[in-house]
Formats: structure tokens, C-alpha cells, sequence
């Protein structure tokens, strides 16, 4: 059984931060995993994406036109990306700054106000980590208490940190929850 | 030691030093950056030597000094920075002296572009420098790949005292994957006492070494041509790496393709065996000494309709297949070079419409 | 002074292939007597360049390295940085040096690599048949400036030792000749006092040695010497240029 999170939204935001934690969790699960950045001019300023697959046998492709599911952090990545993914995918979707729907009924939508979130919990800078929560209590694609510890360990080496991302991964585990 | 997720780039440069080289020089250049980027933290820390040169050129140049002296010695670069040490590539292929080369290779040619491409096989495997040379050239398929390749690559750039490349693509460098740093692959430099500049004081010996490439006597330099061909001949018998995917079925296609884009094909065999449909692969992983032979055995089972070389490029390899298949099949090529990669829908079509 | 007359132990008892009145031979001893005087021999690797010294190492009895055209101090660095404890020199001539090697000498200077290049200015090239050079007079008649060196199309010649020192890291830049005796022990001062340097681990050092090439010149050696003390010395200047001591002192 093979799985792929497209994550996309601006340069900036903690896109390509967000898919490494999740592959990092889904390594210590024991799955094969591989992380895919798009990289180059595109990285500056504009959209910035990577892909992550969990696999339980060898990534053969990791080139992946149609993802099973989206984090969409900006508009134009939700406009670019929501086409692609494939029917019963999750599609998180940053409600602050995406005021749009995907456009499809045959996915599972997750508005998430990450942005707000964010502010309210004190920086901006977590609504990454809030939209990481959100995803995965939806999609359940990895274990989420495995998922809090490789959080906790992404930032040991900035450890007043850890409180404010441990916070943003359970209010985004929240808004997973209200159906 | 567990497994870490590691960027390609990085766990090359980290490879190197597990290896046992601990000597790097280097120029920035897309997609490869992150190796000097992580090299000039990382060798101060284990006692080693990082550079930034003023161009590949004398990065190539530095490698020939460094290596002639005996050190083991190694650098990471792109297509555009390949060509300009080729000419230092040549020397050191001349000198028989022991250096690896990573090329992230981007598209080309001239600037090109910095997505996943195969266009340097021919650069790598055929010359790129001037004169009768060969270097030894794999192509890893995963970043694991990678990291035990470069580190197999020091030992065996020694045994033959010849340059080695890595040819990698911007994927290989770019993605990450979980990766371990075997500690069985960790070598002793050789000793290069009987060759190296590296003081008569050093090697007591009163003999001084001599690392040249100028031989004005014709039968000087028949005889210098003949010892190197007969290394590339050796390597041609001893070194040869290949992996066979699904090559016990009754395959009617036989793909030949190498590093991420065989990681494509592989995902195109599964897909199509699900449907029913057999077909298999031959990846080299080592394009130079290229699998010839198994190459031909695949090409001739019964059932094999059509043989395929599937590359990032505009059709490389694919002179090589011919070569090995020998007519006995036809011999078709597909690819991509602009920096897409076919994705395995693609690469289906393709393969039902050679073989229908 | 018996001494002096004595075959220095770092130079091989092959004879040279360099023309009649050539100065690669006595650069090639003074090189050799420095590196006995100092006791280096054992840990000196010299860089041959492309040029008519591609064959010195037949003449000195030390490891050698044979470089790319111009590439010798990207070789040397090579070297210097993996082994900081060898002596290293690059012997290169004005093609070698300030035309296709421009690039890595400037850049070795620059970072204060510490090995020696000796520079033998002779103003053409010599193994290829005295074409022109960085360093040819102007209106100088070389086979490819049969009309004499045509500055407003080519330039002005290029002075080296003026071009290194005026980089800000601390060097040992100096020009010398081995024209006459009397240049000869200066020049001979400055060799040794260059590998001093190295040695010290102090910095990079340049001895730039104002030459003759009779044959590509079609002058006797005794009208090359005339020719080089009337027409080069009054435009590359001998002298010491910069020591890492100046730069320290300010």
C-alpha cells in the first residue's frame, strides 16, 4: 500500500518543514518513505511544494502526478493541486488564506483556519504545524502519538519551541475532530 | 545505528567522510550545492580539508595535486562543472591516479536546466576530456544507493588507480530518504608509497615519485595506452553491477533504464504485471563497464519481443544496448529531457505500442 | 666559493635539453642549491608547467608533479592543503603563468597559499616556437606579432609581480634576473628567501625572474643578455614588492 501527501503553499511557510516531520514519523513506523522537494527559482518567494510517499515495500516512482491527498497552505497551490489528487484523498485546506473550496466532491475537505489558529497560540510562524495536525488526525496515515514525538524532537535543539508546536499539532488535531 | 532521513546531497558528503575521505574541493553549483554547503560543517568537525575553489576548473586541477600526493580525495559537481574539469578529468585518468566525482547531472546542454536528467551518460561513460580514457561510472537508483556507492567508489578508484564517477541526477540529490552509513564499508586508504608525491622523507626512500601525463616517445606512449586499456578491460570483467527485475517471468518487453528513472520503470512492471502483462528490467548500475552480457541473455529469452532504453535524455544508453543486443532484438528508445520525468502511465503507452 | 661549483645534491646528473644561453639552467641550480641549503629536499614536490620546463623533473632528484597548462597552482593547493608539511613549488613560464594560468595564480595568491612559484619571464613562448605573450614587449616581434606587439590591440604587457602584490593578503612578491652575476646572487637570495616563507608557514611567495630566450629571440645569448638589460629592465622593474612583514608592520 503505497501513500502521497502532496504539501504546497508559499515560500516561507514551513511547507517543505511539515512534509519532513511527516516523513521522519512515518520512518520510525517502520515504512519506507521518500521525500520529494521541488527545488530551483520556483523555491524563491513563489510556491513551494514537496511530496512525501509511505510505502510498506521499495518507493518505486517517486515522481507522482496524482497525489492521494493535499495540504494546501495558499490559494494558487489549492487552484494547482486539487485537480490532482486522487477520489477519497483529504484535502486540507488553510481556511485563513484560502477562501475557495476545492471544487470536488469526491474527497474528504478539511477546512483548517490555520493561520488564526496560529496567532492565537502566539506565532504565525506554527499554522504549519497546525495544518500537519489537522492531516494527520484526518487521514490517521500515521500513528499521531509517534507523530507528536518526532515534533518534540525536530525542535530539541530549540527547545522553548517545543510548547507552542506541541499546542499547534492539538488544535489542529481538533478541528480534524469536529466533523 | 538506525536509519536517518537524510537530503541525497547531504548523505553523500557524509558518505565520503564514513568512507575515509576526509579531502574535498569544490564550486557551488545547482543541484549539488548542498554537498559543499554541508562539507565545509561537517570536515572542519572531523579534522578534513574543505575548499571553495575559483572554478571547476581548478577544483579538477586541485583534485590531480591533492591525489598525486597520495591523499584520497574527492568533489561533488553538476553537468556544466563536469565539463570544465574534464580537462583535469583527462589528466588524472592519464596519471592513474585515485579521485572520486559525484555528478548531480542537470540538463543540458550549455545552462540547460536543474531538473533530474541522464544527458551526461555519454560525457561520463565515453570521454568528456580528450584521449583514450574510461572511468569507472555507477548510477545509484536511491539515496542508499548513493551513500554505499560513493563509499565502495574510494577503494575501488584505489585498486584500479583510476578516476571514478558517481552520476547521480537533481532527484538523487535533492530527495530524502531514510539512509544508514554501513560500517563495514568504512576503508584504509591504500599505500601509495611506490607512486605518490608525498616526500621522500615520508616513504624513506631516496627514489624521488613522479606523477606525469607527457609521453613524446610514440612507443612510450603505445605502451603507457596499452597498461590503461588493459585496466578498463579488467573492469570490464570484474566490476560490472546490475540489477534484474522481474526477469524470471515470460517478460514480452525487456526495459533497460538506470538510476531514478529505472525507479519509474520499476513502478511501470508492477503496474502492468497487475494487469496481466509480463515485463522486466535490466538496470545497470554500473554504466561503465556497461552489463553487456546479461544485457544480451535478457534481450534473447523466447518470449522477449522488444527491448527498450528508457532514459532522461534525448537516447544515450541506448547505443550501448544496441551494442550488446547485437540485432538479435530490436532495440527501441524512450525519454525525456527537459527535466520531466515520464511518469509511469507514460511510460505504459510507450511500452504497448512497441510491443503491439 | 668552491662549493658553489659542486652539482647540488637536488639536482640530477641528466644534461638539460634547453638551448644554447638559455636561463632555465641556471634558475634550475639556484633552485636546487636553495633546497639543499635549506635540507628540503626530502619533503619538496616541485610542479612542472607546460612550457620548456614540462621536463624539469628530469633534473632534480625530489617528487615532482607534472600540471595542466597554467594549473600548477591550483595543483600546488591541491597538494598544500592535504599536506601542509611539504615544500611546494610551481616553475612557470609567461604563458603558463599570465596567460592561461592567470586565473589560478591570482586566486592562489589571493587565499595565501603558502607554496613558492617561480616565474620565468622571458616574454614569449617558448616550446611552441616564440609566439607572443602576456609578458611581449611592446612592439616586440614574435611569429604571431610579426609586425612588432601591437598594444592598441593586444595591450599593454602585463606586469606580474606588480599585478600579485597589489592584492591585500600577505605575499612575498619579488623580480629578479639571472642576467649577469651580479643578479644572480640577489636572485638566489630571493629564491631562498621565498621557500623561508613557505617553511615558516608565513604566506604564498613569487619570484618573478626577468629571462632570455635566444632562440625565439634569434639573438646570441650574449645579445639576449643585452637585449633583456636595455629593453625589459627598464619596464619589469627588479626589486622586492611586498613581504608578509609590510603588511604587518602597517
Amino acid at each position: 500500500m503505497q501513500r502521497e501527501v502532496m504539501f504546497a503553499g508559499f515560500g516561507g511557510q514551513g511547507i517543505l518543514l511539515i512534509g519532513n516531520i511527516l516523513a521522519h514519523t512515518a520512518m520510525e513506523e517502520g515504512y519506507e518513505v521518500a521525500w520529494v522537494p521541488s527545488y530551483g527559482p520556483e523555491m524563491r518567494g513563489g510556491t513551494a511544494y514537496c511530496l512525501v510517499v509511505i510505502s510498506d515495500r521499495p518507493i518505486g516512482s517517486p515522481i507522482i502526478r496524482n497525489p492521494m491527498h493535499l495540504v494546501a497552505m495558499n490559494h494558487p497551490s489549492l487552484e494547482k493541486f486539487a485537480p490532482m489528487v486522487k477520489p477519497n484523498g483529504v484535502v486540507v485546506i488553510n481556511s485563513s488564506l484560502i477562501h475557495i473550496g476545492s471544487d470536488r466532491d469526491d474527497v474528504d475537505e478539511l477546512l483548517v483556519p490555520a493561520n488564526d489558529i496560529a496567532n492565537d497560540l502566539g506565532s504565525i510562524k506554527v499554522a504549519n504545524i497546525v495544518a500537519l495536525g489537522a492531516f494527520v488526525a484526518r487521514s490517521k496515515i500515521v500513528d499521531f502519538e509517534v507523530l507528536r514525538k518526532c515534533v518534540q524532537e525536530q525542535f530539541s535543539s530549540k527547545e522553548k519551541l517545543i510548547p507552542i508546536n506541541m499546542a499547534a499539532l492539538e488544535e489542529g488535531k481538533k478541528v480534524a475532530q469536529i466533523k | 545505528m538506525g536509519k536517518i532521513l537524510m537530503k541525497g546531497n547531504e548523505a553523500i558528503g557524509e558518505a565520503a567522510i564514513r568512507a575515509g575521505c576526509l579531502n574535498y574541493f569544490a564550486y557551488p553549483i545547482t543541484p549539488q550545492s548542498e554537498v559543499a554547503e554541508y562539507l565545509s560543517r561537517r570536515m572542519p568537525e572531523v579534522g578534513g580539508v574543505f575548499l571553495q575553489a575559483e572554478s571547476e576548473i581548478a577544483v579538477g586541477n586541485m583534485l590531480f595535486g591533492a591525489a598525486g600526493c597520495g591523499a584520497r580525495v574527492f568533489t561533488t559537481s553538476s553537468s556544466p562543472g563536469i565539463s570544465l574539469m574534464s580537462e583535469a578529468i583527462s589528466y588524472i585518468s592519464s596519471a592513474q591516479l585515485p579521485v572520486v566525482f559525484v555528478n548531480i547531472v542537470r540538463g543540458g546542454p550549455g545552462l540547460g536546466g536543474i531538473l533530474p536528467s541522464q544527458a551526461d551518460y555519454f560525457q561520463a561513460t565515453k570521454g568528456g576530456g580528450h584521449g583514450d580514457y574510461r572511468l569507472l561510472v555507477m548510477a545509484p537508483a536511491s539515496i542508499q544507493e548513493a551513500v554505499e556507492m560513493v563509499m565502495t567508489a574510494f577503494p575501488l578508484a584505489e585498486k584500479y588507480r583510476n578516476p571514478v564517477m558517481i552520476l547521480g541526477d537533481g532527484l538523487i540529490g535533492q530527495m530524502m530518504e531514510p539512509v544508514e552509513f554501513p560500517e563495514h564499508l568504512r576503508t584504509e586508504p591504500s599505500n601509495k608509497d611506490d607512486w605518490a608525491t608525498n616526500g621522500m622523507d615520508t616513504r624513506k626512500s631516496s627514489k624521488p615519485n613522479l606523477v606525469k601525463t607527457l609521453f613524446l616517445n610514440a612507443e612510450k606512449l603505445e605502451e603507457h595506452n596499452v597498461i590503461l586499456k588493459a585496466k578498463y578491460d579488467r573492469m570490464k570483467r570484474e566490476e560490472v553491477r546490475y540489477e534484474p527485475y522481474n526477469t524470471d517471468t515470460d517478460y514480452q518487453a525487456l526495459i533497460v533504464s538506470f538510476g531514478t528513472m529505472s525507479r519509474v520503470c520499476r513502478t511501470v512492471i508492477d503496474d502492468l504485471k497487475a494487469e496481466g502483462f509480463e515485463t522486466a528490467m535490466i538496470r545497470p548500475q554500473t554504466l561503465f563497464p556497461f552489463p553487456e552480457e546479461p544485457i544480451k541473455q535478457a534481450a534473447l529469452k523466447e518470449s522477449c519481443k522488444v527491448i527498450i532504453s528508457i532514459e532522461l535524455n534525448m537516447g544515450q544508453m541506448v547505443e550501448d544496448v544496441e551494442r550488446s543486443v547485437q540485432g538479435g532484438r530490436p532495440v527501441h528508445w524512450y525519454g525525456k529531457a527537459g527535466g520531466d520525468v515520464p511518469t509511469p502511465e507514460e511510460i505504459i503507452d510507450v511500452i504497448k505500442s512497441f510491443v503491439s | 666559493m668552491a662549493k658553489t661549483f659542486k652539482k647540488p645534491e637536488a639536482l640530477s646528473d641528466q644534461p638539460p635539453h634547453y638551448c644554447p644561453g638559455c636561463t632555465h639552467g641556471v634558475i634550475h641550480r639556484l633552485v636546487a642549491e636553495v633546497i639543499d641549503e635549506l635540507g628540503i629536499r626530502g619533503r619538496t614536490v616541485g610542479i612542472a608547467p607546460v612550457g620548456c620546463a614540462v621536463l624539469a623533473y628530469n633534473y632534480f632528484t625530489f617528487d615532482f608533479q607534472e600540471a595542466a597548462h597554467g594549473r600548477a597552482p591550483a595543483m600546488a593547493t591541491g597538494i598544500k592543503r592535504v599536506r601542509p608539511d611539504l615544500i611546494v613549488f610551481t616553475y612557470q613560464g609567461d604563458g603558463d603563468l599570465a596567460s592561461i594560468g592567470m586565473g589560478e595564480i591570482i586566486h592562489a595568491a589571493n587565499r595565501g597559499e603558502k607554496f613558492t612559484t617561480i616565474f620565468v619571464n622571458n616574454t614569449v613562448y617558448g616550446m611552441t616556437g616564440g609566439q607572443m605573450a602576456p609578458t611581449t614587449l611592446q612592439g616586440q616581434r614574435t611569429t604571431t606579432s610579426p609586425a612588432g606587439r601591437n598594444v592598441e590591440e593586444v595591450g599593454m604587457p602585463v606586469k606580474m609581480a606588480e599585478l600579485i602584490s597589489a592584492l591585500e593578503t600577505p605575499a612575498y612578491v619579488t623580480r629578479q634576473t639571472v642576467l649577469k652575476p651580479k643578479y644572480i646572487v640577489r636572485a638566489k637570495k630571493a629564491i631562498k628567501k621565498a621557500f623561508q616563507y613557505q617553511i615558516d608557514g608565513r604566506c604564498f611567495s613569487l619570484v618573478e625572474l626577468v629571462s632570455t630566450c635566444p632562440t625565439n629571440w634569434g639573438l646570441t645569448p650574449v645579445e639576449s643578455v643585452k637585449w633583456a638589460e636595455e629593453n625589459m629592465l627598464p619596464y619589469f622593474k627588479l626589486g622586492e614588492y611586498k613581504t608578509p612583514d609590510d603588511v604587518e608592520e602597517d
